[in-house]
């Protein structure tokens, strides 16, 4: 009779199917966020969920499409655990996301698939080409930062920062030489060592001063939006540039210097005054950041409901604050029902290119309004010669 | 860990010993034990030898995610070949590797004397690992993405092939006959009819409609005939036909074939000299095995269900079956050994589930009332012809191939086969793209939605309907 039964154990290790063909998953997942951007970066998953190092969000492009029954129609089979009556409830809609719920292997019903990623990726992304723009050198050089750099190989040094593959072509080397062509019997003279050397960094000085519309014309999508693009924004300016400084303003009829956080979770009333806003910028402009030591970038969110009365109050600062700063932003929400905008009217006189102002319509349009705010150098800028 | 290795090589050893002392029939049995993300990387492909697919290892990191999270664990992994392969997980306690053991044991029987199985080839594992050189070598010949694009539009279809097996059509033998049925037989005497002066009958009017008749296998019939395909397309095609072949029996036969394999595990295990501790261990892993699954029926509790109210009826049938059926009784085992011979999940079902079961079982059918599942059916013939109706073509819609010249333009015609459940639009929109891939000229899909007869077209550009 031959062998029945047998058990073994190979060495595993090098099995690496699964992981390669994974890896080439996420790629596709990466491909597709990049694509979808502009509707991830408005994911409320993302937004709302500050602090959270991975999310999760809907990627359409990744289903595995093919002929199947509409899910929601007709009758399935199930099993209880005894007792079950007609008219019993078993589940609701969107029971579970896929594949979470223990045991789910392809629910199906749920439409489409979901992708973890983290935040770091979907930055990477978004803050590729992005930067602050018309960056001046400044007098100050505030922004040091100590910078330890791998540059040079020594004979001599710690054994931590061992050069292996240096020192095994050394002895590979010295081997050769005797005419012996092997890796072996290394000894002090083939050891190479990384050594470091310490740079500092300038560079210039920036501040950002965000302004944002708390006034009750703004609703929670106006106020989703605004936030949308502020998260992003502190995101990207912490990651890319190692000392810039925040400043939050929050205003309605009145303007006020609050923290992060307060500004995140700001919901108050009342009516629009944006030229408060703009007073309490060129207030702490003048008192802490003096132009001629920092690049200054104030951005402002509102609908663009604004008192009448106040628009030439705000044109007034505007004209005042935009010899002081590098680059001004304007992001006006555009409500549907509600186009006049009498704001976004007035700064249409004002003819300086410092001056950006976008419109949004929806979430995704906050993807467009950061790479408008943030677009980099552009060609022959030569800004510098106006302060 | 050596101490591990030599405990499982015993209890397979007593396992093996017991599973041939019960009668169960199975091809030699190679085990291998190995680490979780192996073990997860073969579940995933559904064969340790399959081609690289993106959609593989989706699916991968998907369950050993849940792994991880200790959500799930795969409990065996044995594939229908000759060795039969089985894996083992490391790490787990004995006791769950001698449930698996005995679990193997019996789908290695089935996958050996059930029909459904006697089509399938027995050397796919290496079969696979050809296609997966060949598609590897395609890569480097044509580039890793258009062959990844070619995979994704096949495996969209691939469920939309003839079924093998002892009912499976023969194509080439019905097209062989569709052309001489009408000729007469030929003899050497035919020429003395035209002495008679009796014209010679018309030839007859050759159907030229392509298929002949409507085709299911719409991979096969792509595969033969799309004006656009490369040699190495087709060839991509013919293989994964060959794998879903492969392993269509395996997905019409899940309820009855893990109700056997259930079935015996729980009665091999229960012959071995187990310590108190792994009693207790064990009834609570079979327990859990066999928990109900309210939104699906769970194949394992419902097959070992099915096949114990076999035995019990036919060892001792009721005073009514024996003079109704003529059963004498005593014949248990020989029944149950007979039904995991030559049924599948529908004829196991259709035959073998009844209102008592129905009823034990508290199976039921739910729909989507609002936006809540609510329970709809309680009625055991309902219920059953419900759960088997779910069944048909293994769950998929059956999509035939009605026409390859459609209006004369070379476009083709697929026409599904409406039984009451209507396909997913927004799926439906989002596949005939690949179909379009694959034919190079519009594709059209007639459904019936809404009551009404309508026609999906995509022409390489935009979707349309009528």
């Amino acid at each position: 009779m031959p062998v029945e039964y047998n058990l073994s154990r190979e060495d595993w290790s090098l099995h690496r199917k699964g992981y390669l063909d994974q890896q080439r998953h996420q790629e596709k997942v990466r491909e597709a966020i990049k694509k979808n951007l502009p509707h991830i970066i408005a994911e409320e998953s993302i937004i709302m969920g500050r602090g959270k190092k991975v999310v999760r969000v809907p990627i359409r492009s990744l289903e595995e499409y093919h002929f199947r029954f509409n899910y929601n129609q007709g009758q399935h089979a199930g099993q209880g655990s005894g007792g079950t009556r007609k008219g019993t409830v078993i589940g609701h809609e969107a029971a579970g996301g896929t594949g979470k719920g223990p045991g789910a292997g392809d629910e199906p019903g749920v439409d489409y698939y979901e992708a973890e990623v983290t935040l770091e990726e979907v930055q990477e992304m978004l803050f590729r080409d992005l930067e602050l723009p018309n960056l001046q050198e400044k007098k100050k050089p505030v922004m040091v930062s100590p910078a330890y750099e791998f540059r040079d190989v020594r004979r001599k040094g710690l054994m931590g920062n061992l050069d292996k593959k240096r020192t095994l072509l050394e002895n590979l080397k010295r081997n050769a030489m005797k005419g012996k062509l092997a890796i072996g019997g290394i000894t002090p003279e083939d050891l190479r060592f990384k050594t470091w050397e310490e740079k500092t960094r300038y560079e210039t000085s920036a501040v950002v001063l965000a302004m944002m519309d708390t006034s009750g014309s703004m609703g929670t999508y106006e106020k989703y939006i605004a936030r949308t693009f502020f998260f992003w924004m502190v995101r990207f300016l912490r990651s890319r540039y190692q000392q810039v400084d925040l400043v939050f303003i929050a205003h309605h009829t009145q303007a006020r210097e609050v923290t992060e956080e307060e500004f995140f979770a700001k919901g108050e009333s009342g009516g629009t005054r944006c030229s408060s806003a703009y007073r309490l910028a060129l207030e702490i402009i003048d008192r802490r950041y003096p132009p001629a030591d920092y690049n200054i970038y104030p951005f402002h969110f509102t609908d663009g409901d604004n008192l009448p009365s106040d628009n030439e109050a705000c044109l007034e600062a505007v004209q005042e604050l935009l010899p002081r700063v590098n680059l001004l932003g304007y992001g006006e929400i555009v409500n549907p029902y509600y186009r006049t905008s009498t704001l976004m009217n007035v700064f249409k006189r004002i003819k300086d290119d410092r001056l950006v102002t976008v419109a949004v319509k929806d979430k995704s349009e906050v993807y467009q309004a950061l790479r408008q705010f943030f677009a980099g150098p552009k060609g022959g800028e030569a800004g510098g010669t106006r302060i | 860990m050596e101490q591990e290795f030599k405990s499982i090589a015993q209890a397979i050893e007593t396992i093996h010993d017991q599973a041939r002392k019960f009668g169960l029939d199975f091809f030699p049995v190679y085990f291998e034990l190995c680490p979780a993300d192996v073990l997860y990387a073969f579940g995933a492909y559904g064969m340790p030898t399959r081609f690289a697919h993106w959609t593989f290892g989706k699916h991968f990191y998907k369950m050993k995610l849940q792994y991880d999270f200790n959500l799930s664990r795969i409990y065996e992994l044995v594939i229908n070949s000759n060795p039969c392969y089985a894996f083992l997980l490391e790490g787990n306690d004995l006791i769950q590797n001698k449930l698996v053991i005995a679990h193997v044991f019996a789908h290695s029987d089935f996958f050996k004397n059930n029909i459904y199985f006697t089509a399938t080839s027995r050397q796919m594992v290496e079969t696979m690992a050809v296609h997966a050189a060949k598609i590897r070598e395609y890569e480097f010949k044509y580039g890793h993405r258009e062959v990844e694009i070619f995979l994704d539009a096949v495996l969209a279809i691939q469920e939309h092939i003839e079924p093998p097996g002892p009912f499976g059509y023969k194509e080439e033998e019905n097209e062989e006959n569709e052309d001489t049925r009408p000729h007469r037989r030929e003899t050497p005497y035919d020429d003395l009819w035209v002495l008679d002066g009796r014209p010679k009958e018309p030839p007859p009017e050759r159907n030229r409609k392509i298929p002949p008749r409507p085709t299911k296998d719409m991979v096969g019939f792509i595969m033969a005939n799309s004006p656009e395909l490369e040699d190495w397309q087709r060839e991509v095609m013919a293989m994964i036909r060959e794998e879903m072949q492969y392993f269509w029996p395996q997905m019409e036969t899940k309820i009855i074939n893990e109700g056997w394999a259930a079935y015996w595990h729980a009665r091999i295990i229960r012959e071995l000299d187990l310590t108190p501790a792994e009693t207790v261990d064990f009834a609570r892993l079979h327990a859990s095995v066999l928990q109900p699954g309210y939104r699906q029926i769970n194949p394992y509790l419902v097959g070992s269900k099915i096949f114990e109210d076999i035995e019990k009826r036919w060892e001792n049938p009721s005073q009514e079956e024996r003079e109704r059926y003529g059963r004498t009784g005593g014949e248990g085992r020989s029944k149950i050994f007979e039904v995991r011979s030559c049924e599948n999940d529908i004829s196991f079902l259709r035959n073998y589930l009844t209102r008592e079961l129905v009823e034990e079982l508290d199976l039921y059918l739910y729909q989507k009332v609002g936006s809540e599942w609510v329970v709809v059916e309680k009625d055991w013939e309902k219920v059953r012809d419900g759960l088997v109706s779910r069944l048909i073509n293994c769950g998929y819609p059956y999509i035939v191939v009605e026409d390859a010249d459609y209006q004369r333009r070379g476009e083709l015609y697929l026409k599904h086969r409406y039984e009451g459940l209507e396909l997913d639009v927004s799926y439906l929109e989002k596949t005939l793209p690949y179909v379009y891939l694959l034919w190079g000229r519009p594709v059209h899909l007639e459904t019936i939605i809404d009551g009404k007869t309508t026609v999906f077209s995509y022409d390489g550009k935009k979707n349309c309907r009528r």
